[in-house]
């Protein structure tokens, strides 16, 4: 991967703020009076560590290259689903047919990713796996609530394999101009897309009133919403040296993907809900699961990858291997 | 070594998290008896347990079914120190109630599975008398309910390949034979110690 200066400052301001967050958490703890202030402190702290974890985690991927990028990312994904399977559960019959997705599907999807065979991956999953799975499980004789268990087990590899994996696969896309230095459009997308929870929480722990959807998510207000959305606009415009927009589409994409995250969020909250659970799993200290962490990024990656693709590479270019 | 390297790779193959719910990891002769449905359950709460407790407790297991092949005994003797009982056809020689006593000395835990085998029900099956007779020849040791989720999805009874599920373990309050009580009553209570554990996982 070219590991140019603009990475380098990027890379920087990020650990920058990472910094200044724990000393400010650190600071408060000392001063913190009553046992709810401390509670809410220790849980932003926690989360400040996983924050450094995970940006540690993601530099050193980035550093490996397409790689190192795609590893991470389908070990993500694996463990995202198992999340998902858990909490949505199946029945004996899909016990063959989910040996297949964790060992076989989900690692051969990602193969593709990394081959950069664009024809395939985009295909792989909502057309060969999706008519797989309930082939599998119709093949083990088990037709209590088929329909309902394929289902999940397809939802299950949308969202947590299909929909992931388009953030590595911006790291295939030949835009004129920018080759080579996509590890940064990669680096800016989930930079937006983890700044936007960020600000939202906070916009909407420190001024949030009218909720969204009460019933499927208490915690996302309107002025969460608009004030965490307008605050990460202007970061993502104002990185837009990094990438390959100019400044106002910088400031669309970053908006297009704060409504897209926020919707997948609240979309991953409503499954929480049915489902009777507050988090995905336990896999990071203060964020709960990795499901968590990635739900917003899950549905606006898709799209982003998309709309940056025939946003920016001329049809000419476009050639499918 | 190799038991602390199998032990971390059960725990993260499995996404275990064990909640300890009535009681603490303490260092003390405990008889730990939980629901079965899966192979990876003795081993799976054997490795959940702290390595300092994890040394002095052992698995006890079915000999027809770990004296198989190559790998299997070596895992019962080399790695989780099992302990090895006739289940089929107990003999006055070869008692299993015998082995398992011999088998906790003086500082040894157990992990036991009551109900005789692995189950497709939801619900354990009634208890066998064996925890019973264990809990009036050792009085003073406690009896710790051990609820285990999920692992029966990520390798169930027939099953050689895995689905990578997340389990979950619950430690209960430790219980022990009262006085007067009798093989019945304390078989129900004990089977229900368990069950009552079922919704703290998750």
């Amino acid at each position: 991967m070219n590991f140019d200066h603009e990475l380098t400052c990027l890379i920087a301001g990020v650990v920058g703020v990472l910094i200044i967050a724990s000393l400010i958490t650190r600071i408060l703890l000392k001063k913190a009076r009553s046992e709810g202030a401390r509670m809410t402190l220790e849980n932003v702290a926690a989360r400040t560590r996983a924050w450094w974890g995970m940006v540690i985690i993601f530099t050193l991927a980035i550093l490996m290259g397409i790689t190192g990028t795609v590893i991470l990312f389908g070990l993500l994904s694996f463990m995202a689903l198992r999340e998902f399977i858990t909490l949505t559960p199946t029945r004996p019959g899909d016990h063959r047919t989910l040996f297949w997705v964790f060992f076989v599907i989900t690692p051969l999807h990602y193969w593709y990713v990394l081959d950069e065979w664009y024809g395939m991956y985009s295909i792989f999953i909502p057309v060969y796996a999706f008519m797989f799975v309930p082939m599998r499980s119709a093949l083990a004789g088990d037709c209590e609530h088929f329909l309902e268990r394929s289902a999940k087990i397809q939802w299950g590899l949308l969202i947590c394999v299909y929909s992931v994996s388009h953030a590595p696969a911006l790291l295939s896309l030949q835009i004129p101009g920018y080759i080579g230095e996509n590890a940064k459009l990669l680096f800016w997308f989930v930079i937006i897309v983890e700044i936007s929870d960020v600000l939202q929480y906070v916009w909407g722990k420190t001024c949030g009133k009218h909720k969204v959807a009460p019933k499927v998510s208490p915690n996302k207000t309107w002025e969460g919403l608009i004030g965490g959305g307008l605050s990460t606009v202007v970061i993502g415009a104002s990185l837009w040296w990094v990438t390959p927009f100019t400044l106002m589409q910088a400031a669309a994409m970053t908006a297009m993907v704060v409504l897209l995250g926020f919707l997948g969020g609240l979309i991953m909250s409503a499954i929480k809900r049915d489902r009777g659970v507050k988090d995905w799993g336990h896999a990071i200290a203060g964020h709960g699961g990795v499901m968590d962490r990635l739900d917003s990024l899950s549905f606006a990656a898709p799209i982003f990858f998309h709309v940056t693709r025939y946003a920016l590479i001329p049809p000419s270019v476009i050639v499918l291997p | 070594m190799i038991s602390s390297l199998i032990a971390g790779s059960l725990r993260v193959a499995t996404g275990a998290l064990a909640r300890w719910h009535g009681c603490g990891p303490e260092l003390r002769q405990r008889i730990y008896f939980a629901n079965h449905t899966s192979n990876l359950d003795g081993p799976l709460l054997w490795a959940s347990l702290p390595t300092p407790l994890r040394v002095r407790t052992r698995m006890v297991a079915a000999h027809d079914y770990w004296s198989v092949g190559k790998l299997r005994p070596w895992l019962a003797q080399r790695v989780f120190n099992a302990v090895l009982i006739e289940r089929k056809k107990p003999t006055a020689e070869c008692n299993p109630l015998n082995t398992m006593l011999e088998a906790m000395g003086d500082d040894h835990s157990l992990i036991i599975f009551p109900e005789g085998g692995r189950q497709t029900s939801p619900e354990p099956e009634p208890f066998k008398a064996g925890l019973y007779h264990l809990a009036k020849r050792r009085p003073e040791v406690e009896l710790v309910p051990v609820w285990m989720e999920n692992l029966n999805r990520i390798l169930p009874k027939g099953e050689i390949l895995p689905a990578p599920l997340l389990g979950s373990l619950v430690f209960g309050t430790p219980i022990r034979l009262q006085e007067e009580e009798t093989k019945v009553d304390f078989l129900v209570r004990a089977r229900e110690s368990v069950i009552c554990l079922r919704g703290m996982c998750g």
